[in-house]
């Protein structure tokens, strides 16, 4: 088999993997936003709870937490799962995992921004939501940039992790060809594969860098 | 009676930084605030446009009271009365505080566009006399870090102004800025001057002040030391005001 007809089998599973890096943006990337808010609260128990939150999510596996996801509500509640389950299994641990991460990289973003940006703020009459969409969330976004794409290239790579609950993407795909074929070109294929879309991401999040740099 | 402020106590960690302070501005009038550091100048002001809450006494805008201290706990006017009365003063920063990602004709006209919800076309007409007025015509389209500290305190100004305020303060426009930056920046305040817009103004200038005020305010301690027309306040004799102008004019 040429790296060409590998491709070609592994299409499938390439979708799937697509699918769940996406998937996981879409989702975590709001989400982390909300934890980041609660992260801040005021208030002393949903402070703490999200905290220990953020702490478990970083603090474990992400593949202990995929099978934690999948595993769990058969193991703990009897609920029979369906099949269609491992993919929102992959979708949830993903997301969660995530958000963790995304929202103390918001948190930073969000902390590091001057007092005086809120004060302006306040003293042109902008309301709070105003305040936090119009004035510091876009300058928290470009200040956070660079550990967003460390993030986003992670999730890349992070993506083999749902082989652990033998979710069918693109690595799953590729062990499982390399084993049949007994050969290691499944595997150069992958690794190609990884690079290739990471330098992708690379150059989508450099663009968007320098169309930030409008401004200091 | 334009702003009223009463008795008013804060306090930072225990540390008394304003005792009992009273000041009234009228309309038209400019009012300078001079004093060492630390005396509580800025922090009067930032309790006068409620940066800050106060520790006691009561704060009025036009007669509508705005804050006041009920058991040891301020109490803010109900919210509608509250918006109006913070659309009748505008602040000007020792840091300027635009915003970085808006270019400067969007610092101008964002607030009254998104804020006061005005006319766009209405909105940028008067944004870009305000700019002719400050001398940056040729800079609307520029952003913050492309100007020097004159001229970001100019936009500042510009951006306070387009809101139309019945009162505008200045917490020590021109510290930030070297003297011929400053030179720049209270020409422009002094032309705001002929415009009969009240300002009170913190500042470190001395020679300004004494021209451009109505009325000057020596503050020393937390307390109002001196009041009075420029000629009386620089030429009182009192100890610790002497002490204060000796140390100026040493420099």
């Amino acid at each position: 088999m040429s790296l060409i007809d590998i491709f070609q089998h592994l299409l499938p599973g390439i979708g799937k993997t697509i699918g769940i890096f996406v998937c996981t943006l879409v989702f975590s990337m709001p989400l982390g936003l909300i934890v980041a808010f609660g992260r801040m609260s005021k208030y002393f128990v949903l402070r703490n709870v999200v905290k220990i939150y953020i702490s478990v999510m970083r603090g474990t596996p992400l593949m202990l937490q995929l099978m934690v996801v999948y595993f769990g509500p058969y193991f703990i509640f009897r609920i029979q799962i369906s099949s269609s389950y491992r993919l929102y299994a992959v979708l949830i641990a993903f997301a969660l995992n995530y958000a963790a991460y995304f929202a103390e990289i918001y948190r930073g973003g969000i902390e590091s921004m001057p007092q005086g940006q809120y004060e302006a703020a306040q003293l042109l009459g902008y309301g709070k939501g105003q305040t936090f969409f119009k004035i510091i969330l876009p300058q928290v976004m470009k200040r956070i940039l660079p550990s967003v794409t460390n993030e986003v290239i992670t999730l890349v790579k992070d993506t083999s992790l749902a082989f652990s609950i033998a979710y069918t993407e693109m690595f799953t795909m590729a062990k499982a060809l390399a084993s049949s074929q007994t050969s290691v070109l499944p595997f150069v294929a992958a690794g190609i594969f990884y690079y290739v879309f990471n330098l992708l991401v690379a150059v989508v999040m450099e663009k968007l860098e320098k169309k930030l740099s409008y401004y200091r | 009676m334009l702003l009223k402020m009463n008795h008013i106590r804060k306090s930072f960690n225990g540390v008394d930084v304003l005792r009992d302070i009273s000041l009234s501005v009228e309309q038209g009038e400019i009012v300078s605030i001079i004093g060492p550091s630390g005396s509580g100048k800025s922090t009067l002001l930032r309790c006068a446009t409620m940066l800050e809450t106060i520790d006691g006494g009561e704060i009025a805008y036009m007669g509508e009271k705005a804050v006041w201290v009920e058991n040891e706990k301020p109490i803010f006017a109900k919210k509608d009365k509250m918006k109006e009365i913070r659309s009748c003063f505008g602040l000007v920063f020792q840091n300027f505080n635009l915003f970085p990602h808006y270019s400067v004709m969007q610092n101008i006209t964002d607030a009254p566009i998104h804020v006061q919800k005005r006319k766009k076309d209405e909105v940028f007409e008067e944004a870009r006399e305000l700019l002719r007025k400050m001398g940056l015509s040729d800079k609307e389209s520029a952003y913050p870090w492309q100007l020097s500290g004159g001229q970001c305190q100019r936009v500042a100004i510009a951006r306070a102004l387009a809101l139309n305020p019945k009162i505008l303060f200045f917490d020590e426009p021109t510290s930030a800025l070297d003297p011929e930056l400053t030179g720049e920046v209270l020409k422009v305040i002094r032309s705001l001057a002929d415009l009969d817009i009240t300002m009170v103004i913190v500042t470190h200038e001395m020679n300004f002040a004494r021209d451009i005020s109505d009325r000057v305010i020596f503050m020393d301690g937390g307390v109002i030391a001196l009041e009075g027309s420029p000629e009386e306040v620089f030429g009182a004799e009192h100890v610790r005001m002497k002490e204060f102008l000796g140390r100026f004019h040493g420099k």
